[in-house]
């Protein structure tokens, strides 16, 4: 049957890298579509009216939205090749609760050392202790999934991309406070769906810099 | 062998709609559990070491296992006892469910409770900002019973929770009338049905003392 994954994303959206790495982990081919942000296109208001944003995923036609959700339903739906999650249901309650802890706290905090005036020091230490807790629940282990590449995995990846811009702006070394975290990241990176996915980290501060300069930050 | 009490305890709140779902998807299965009503405010020290990372309930430990987040520990349940299923097996109605839930979870309950408390743009503005957001809501079940069909489901527990068995008490409290039955009938159908199942009535907060709870949250809310 002919399948039809459609892909909405922005290059430099660390939730959109998770969707690229998944797909390509699970080798399923798709249209990649470039969104401008602020200038939105007919189909990304029509395939996700509730938030308007990305990455959305569409299959056969239906949309769905929110990348954790939508590792998931690439888990399940191409079952076949590198399962993301795993099948014990404990295990899958963990995954699920540290990916939900890095959506719920290192994004927000994140931001807030680059696009909110006054705030970047408070912001970046806040950043470093959540690293710092992600990095505990690492342990010795490979990836966070153990011996797997997964799930958590592929909702922290992403961030790496980014850590220029923190570092730059937060004035922190993220590799002298979380050292393990960043041998992680390169472990990571050594897997081919993450090196495709993830922007070179110049091109992202570049981008931050020009996105300042327009909120009057700079 | 059947489940001892033991095996499954659940630290939770009275006026917390995420520990009362969790209640909720227990009892649907017919799970026997020990539970372990929580001091919110001076949290205890068996709370402080289960949940060290948020320190909130509910809290759910199943056979020494530790789990917390609401959505997490709903799906954990459902794979668990696998009678009366929560989540729908086809993975695309899964995502769905599991979308509507976050919304609700992560949109509706601030903006329907903590921006209209605080009304920082007027009160009419705060309650037709929420009411989008409930009118994506009254699309989804229309035409059900349930969010989950015929029978409840993920999304009917967290909403059921949720909306009207925390907010709308809470809008009591503030003389609001947020989801008025001629904009949204659907909605207020579907908490018909829910009032008329067993397992939700016995998982709710009693109706006076959780309208005088949201008040005094609403109390701490707004602005000086």
């Amino acid at each position: 049957m002919a399948e039809e994954v459609i892909l909405l994303d922005f290059w430099a959206s660390m939730f959109g890298m998770r969707i690229r790495i998944a797909l390509s982990e699970k080798r399923v081919k798709y249209d990649y579509r470039e969104e401008d942000l602020w200038d939105k296109s007919s189909l990304l208001l029509e395939m996700n009216p509730v938030h308007k944003k990305i990455p959305v995923l569409i299959h056969n036609g239906k949309p769905v939205c929110e990348s954790l959700i939508q590792i998931e339903y690439i888990d399940e739906t191409w079952p076949d090749k590198n399962p993301l999650l795993p099948s014990d249901p404990y295990k899958r309650a963990h995954a699920k609760f540290w990916a939900d802890f890095i959506d719920k706290k290192v994004n927000v905090t994140a931001r807030r050392i680059w696009a909110a005036k006054g705030e970047e020091q408070e912001a970046a230490k806040e950043f470093i202790e959540i690293l710092k807790t992600l990095e505990s629940e690492l342990g010795d282990k490979k990836y966070f999934g153990d011996e797997t590449f997964g799930y958590v995995d592929i909702a922290l990846i992403g961030f790496y991309s980014w850590f220029g811009v923190y570092e730059k702006f937060g004035n922190i070394s993220i590799e002298s406070e979380c050292s393990k975290l960043i041998a992680w990241a390169k472990r990571c990176l050594e897997r081919e769906s993450v090196a495709k996915a993830l922007p070179e980290s110049e091109k992202v501060t570049t981008f931050v810099s020009d996105r300042r300069k327009k909120l009057g930050l700079e | 062998m059947a489940e001892k009490e033991e095996d499954v305890k659940l630290l939770g709140f009275w006026a917390s709609p995420f520990s009362r779902r969790v209640e909720m998807a227990l009892k649907l299965k017919g799970v026997p559990y020990e539970y372990l009503e929580q001091d919110i405010v001076n949290k205890s020290p068996l709370l402080l070491q289960l949940n060290p990372v948020y320190k909130k309930v509910p809290v759910l430990v199943h056979k020494g296992k530790v789990l917390s987040e609401s959505h997490v520990v709903l799906e954990y349940i459902d794979q668990i006892w696998k009678n009366n299923p929560i989540l729908p097996q086809d993975p695309y109605e899964k995502a769905m469910a599991l979308f509507w839930a976050k919304f609700v979870d992560e949109q509706v309950g601030p903006v329907a409770f903590r921006y209209v408390a605080k009304a920082e743009k007027g009160i009419e503005v705060a309650i037709k900002e929420a009411q989008e957001l409930f009118m994506f809501l009254e699309k989804e079940v229309t035409g059900k019973d349930f969010f989950g069909g015929e029978t409840i489901g993920f999304l009917d527990l967290v909403a059921g929770s949720m909306i009207p068995f925390c907010l709308a008490r809470g809008w009591e409290g503030m003389g609001i009338d947020m989801i008025p039955e001629e904009k949204f009938p659907e909605l207020n159908r579907w908490i018909k049905n829910l009032k008329e199942i067993e397992i939700v009535r016995e998982c709710i907060p009693p109706r006076e003392k959780q309208i005088e709870h949201m008040k005094k949250v609403v109390e701490r809310i707004k602005p000086a």
